[in-house]
C-alpha cells in the first residue's frame, strides 16, 4: 500500500495519535482511559506507519526491538507496586500521591508509574506480535 | 516489613521472571539466575513456613484496602507448607531444566515462563479471595500452555489442545461458579463469604453452586470423568515441564477443593457422596489406565490421576484424620511425582525411547543411578517405611471410622496397583535384558552431556529422593504438620479472624 496520500497522512499521524494516546493513558486515574487503551493506541500509530511506509522504516523508526519494552513496562509496573513496601512501609501496591497537583498531568503518585509500565507492555506485546506476523508473511 | 513476609515468595518470582526476560538470549546467565532464585525462594518458603508454626496465620490486605474489599494474601499452615512444597519442586526442576532441555527451546523465554509459572502456583496458594484465586489459575493456565507448546512438535500441539479445551472450559465453569455465589453474597473474601454462605436461605442454589465449584476444579485436578486431558497432554513436552506439572498442576485444583470445601461450603450429605463416589472411581479409572499403558510417562500420567483419588477420598470423609492422610498425601504426592517425571526423563536421555517394551538393561548399565531411582518408585507405592505409606493409614483408618469399606477397599485396590505398576516397570526398564536400540544421531544422549549438565540432572532427583527420605522416615514430623493443618482447616476461626480482624487493627 504505496499511496502517496496513506504515506504524507502516515507523517502527521504517528505523532498526533502518539500525543493522544498520552492524553488517553494521563487521564486514565478516574475517567475512562488508561494504560491499556493509551498502548494499543501508540501501537497503531505504529502500525499505521509501518502500513504506508513499509516495515523496515518502522523498525528504523523504533531503533530497539519492541519485545525489549515488555521487561523494561513489567518493571516499572512492579516497582509501583512495590514502592510503599520501601517507601512508607505499606502493604504491597497501596496507592502513594504526592499531595500537591501538577500542571498537565494532575496527581502524581504511584499508581501513574503502574499504568505506564501497563502501557509499555502494550506496546510492546502489540508491536512484537504484530511485527513478527507481517516479517513471516 | 516482617508482617509482609508471606507475599514475598511472590515478588521474588515475579522480580527473577522480569529480571530473566532481560536476559532473553543469554540462556546460561538465565540458569546461573533462575537457579540461584529459586534456592532463595526455597530459604524464603522455610523461614514462612516457621514463622507461621510459631506465629499463627498471617495477612496481608494488598493495596491496603480493608478485609471484605480488597484482596486479602492469607498463609496459613495449609497455604505455608504448599508454599514450600512449591519451592521444593521449583528449585529441583529449574536445576534439572538447565541441565536437559535443549538450548532452541530455552531461548523461546523458557525460564521467564517457568517463573511466571511458579508465580501464579505461589499465588493461587496464597490468596485469601475467590476471584483472585480465578486470575491465579489463568496464569497457571497462560504459562503452562506455553511450556506446553515450546518447541512446537506435532505431539506437543495436539496435546496443548487437548489440555487447553479441558482446562479453559474448567475455568468458564469457576467464573460462573464464583458470578452465581457472588450473586447470592456479595462477596468475594473466602473468609467473609464462610459466615456469608452460611445465612443465606436458597440452599438449593447454594448446593447447585458448589456442585460448580467441585466441576471447575475436578476438572482441574484430572479427577473421574474428566481427566483425559492429562494423559492427553502429559507425555508430550520436555520432561522436566511434565515434572512441574505433574507435580504441582493438578494438586492445586485440590488445594482449591480443599480450600473451598473446608472453608466456605458445609459438606452435606449429598457432596460427602459425591465426593467419594468420584474418589473411588478416579482411583480405579486411573490404575487401570496405568496397567495398559507401554509409554513411561503415560503410566506415570495415569498414577497421578489415580493418586488425586486419595485426596479426594480424604476430603469426602471429612474427619480430621482423613483430611491429615489427604494433606499428608499431599505433601508426599508433589515430592514424589515431580521426581518421577525426572527420573524418566534421564532413562530417555540415556536410552532414547519411553517405551518399556523396548527399554531394558538400564540395571545393568547404571546400577547406581538405578539404585538412585528406586527411591521415588517404590516411596510412590509406599512400601513401610518410606513415605507413601503413612497417609495411606491414615486414610484406612479413618475410613474405618466412617464405615466407608468400599473407599477402603478401593484404596487398597488402587496401592496394590500401583505396587503391580511399579515392579512391573522396574521388570522391563532395569532387569530385563532390552532389545539393541539403535543409536540416534544428534540425539543428546546423557553420556555426550558435560559433567555440569550431568550434576545439574540428577542432583535434583538426589535432593528430591532426599525429601522423600525424609518424609518417610520422620513421618512424626510430617504427621503432626498435617495434624495441626487438618485442625485448622476444620475450625476455620482462626482463618476467617485472622483475615477479618486484621483490618480493624
Amino acid at each position: 500500500m504505496k499511496t502517496i496520500i496513506l504515506r504524507t497522512a502516515s507523517n502527521y499521524m504517528l505523532p498526533l495519535l502518539l500525543v493522544f494516546s498520552v492524553f488517553i493513558l494521563l487521564r486514565g486515574h478516574y475517567l475512562p482511559g488508561g494504560g491499556f487503551v493509551g498502548g494499543l493506541i501508540a501501537s497503531i500509530a505504529f502500525v499505521l506507519h509501518a502500513f504506508a511506509n513499509g516495515l523496515g522504516n518502522t523498525k528504523n523508526l523504533i531503533r530497539i526491538h519492541p519485545g525489549f519494552l515488555m521487561p523494561v513496562g513489567l518493571g516499572l509496573s512492579f516497582l509501583s507496586g512495590l514502592s510503599p513496601m520501601l517507601g512508607v512501609g505499606k502493604p504491597f501496591m497501596t496507592g502513594i500521591w504526592y499531595p500537591e497537583k501538577i500542571a498537565v498531568i494532575g496527581g502524581l503518585g504511584s499508581a501513574l508509574f503502574f499504568d505506564v509500565g501497563v502501557y509499555l507492555v502494550v506496546v510492546g506485546v502489540t508491536l512484537t506480535i504484530i511485527f513478527t506476523i507481517s516479517e513471516s508473511t | 516489613m516482617i508482617e509482609q513476609l508471606l507475599i514475598y515468595p511472590l515478588l521474588l518470582q515475579m522480580a527473577l521472571a522480569i529480571i530473566l526476560m532481560f536476559a532473553w538470549n543469554n540462556t546460561s546467565t538465565q540458569k546461573f539466575i533462575s537457579i540461584s532464585g529459586s534456592t532463595l525462594n526455597l530459604a524464603l518458603a522455610v523461614y514462612l513456613l516457621m514463622y507461621v508454626w510459631q506465629n499463627g496465620t498471617q495477612t496481608v490486605q494488598a493495596g491496603n484496602w480493608e478485609a471484605p474489599f480488597g484482596i486479602t494474601f492469607v498463609a496459613d499452615t495449609f497455604s505455608a507448607t504448599l508454599v514450600l512444597l512449591t519451592a521444593i519442586a521449583g528449585l529441583a526442576v529449574s536445576s534439572f531444566s538447565s541441565g536437559s532441555v535443549i538450548p532452541p527451546r530455552l531461548k523461546f523465554g523458557y525460564f521467564p515462563i517457568f517463573h511466571f509459572l511458579l508465580l501464579g502456583l505461589n499465588g493461587a496458594f496464597l490468596t485469601g479471595d475467590i476471584f483472585n484465586l480465578y486470575v491465579w489459575f489463568e496464569i497457571i493456565i497462560i504459562t503452562s500452555f506455553v511450556l506446553l507448546t515450546i518447541g512446537g512438535e506435532k505431539a506437543q500441539l495436539e496435546g496443548a489442545v487437548k489440555y487447553f479445551t479441558l482446562n479453559i472450559l474448567a475455568s468458564v465453569i469457576f467464573l460462573t461458579a464464583i458470578a452465581v455465589l457472588y450473586g447470592l453474597t456479595g462477596s468475594l473474601n473466602m473468609a467473609d463469604l464462610a459466615a456469608q454462605v452460611a445465612a443465606v436461605e436458597n440452599r438449593t442454589l447454594v448446593q447447585v453452586n458448589a456442585l460448580l465449584f467441585l466441576v471447575g476444579f475436578g476438572i482441574k485436578a484430572a479427577v473421574f470423568p474428566l481427566y483425559f486431558w492429562l494423559p492427553a497432554s502429559y507425555h508430550t513436552p520436555p520432561s522436566a515441564v511434565s515434572s512441574i506439572f505433574g507435580g504441582l498442576l493438578t494438586k492445586v485444583g485440590v488445594y482449591a477443593l480443599i480450600r473451598v470445601f473446608t472453608l466456605i461450603f458445609e459438606l452435606d450429605n449429598l457432596l460427602e457422596n459425591v465426593l467419594l463416589v468420584i474418589a473411588v472411581l478416579t482411583l480405579f479409572s486411573g490404575a487401570i489406565g496405568a496397567i495398559v499403558q507401554n509409554n513411561i510417562r503415560k503410566i506415570f500420567s495415569y498414577l497421578v490421576i489415580c493418586h488425586i483419588g486419595y485426596m479426594i477420598a480424604g476430603l469426602g470423609m471429612m474427619t480430621e484424620v482423613a483430611i491429615a492422610g489427604a494433606v499428608f498425601y499431599l505433601i508426599h504426592d508433589i515430592i514424589v511425582k515431580t521426581n518421577l517425571f525426572m527420573v524418566s526423563g534421564v532413562i530417555y536421555k540415556l536410552k532414547a525411547n519411553h517405551n518399556i517394551k523396548k527399554l531394558g538393561d538400564i540395571y545393568a548399565d547404571f546400577p547406581k543411578m538405578s539404585l538412585l531411582f528406586v527411591i521415588p518408585l517404590f516411596s510412590l507405592v509406599g512400601i513401610p517405611p518410606l513415605s507413601g505409606f503413612w497417609p495411606k493409614l491414615s486414610l484406612i483408618g479413618a475410613g474405618w471410622d466412617t464405615e466407608n469399606y468400599v473407599v477402603i477397599g478401593s484404596i487398597l485396590f488402587a496401592s496394590f496397583v500401583t505396587l503391580f505398576v511399579i515392579v512391573k516397570l522396574w521388570g522391563e526398564v532395569f532387569w530385563k535384558n532390552g532389545e539393541k536400540l539403535p543409536e540416534l544421531r544428534n540425539f543428546p544422549y546423557f553420556k555426550t552431556l558435560t559433567s555440569v549438565q550431568k550434576v545439574q540432572m540428577v542432583a535434583p532427583i538426589v535432593f528430591l529422593g532426599l525429601v522423600s527420605l525424609y518424609i518417610g522416615f520422620a513421618a512424626e514430623n510430617i504427621q503432626q504438620l498435617a495434624s495441626r493443618i487438618a485442625f485448622e482447616l476444620l475450625d476455620n476461626q482462626e482463618y476467617i479472624d485472622a483475615v477479618l480482624n486484621s483490618a480493624k487493627k
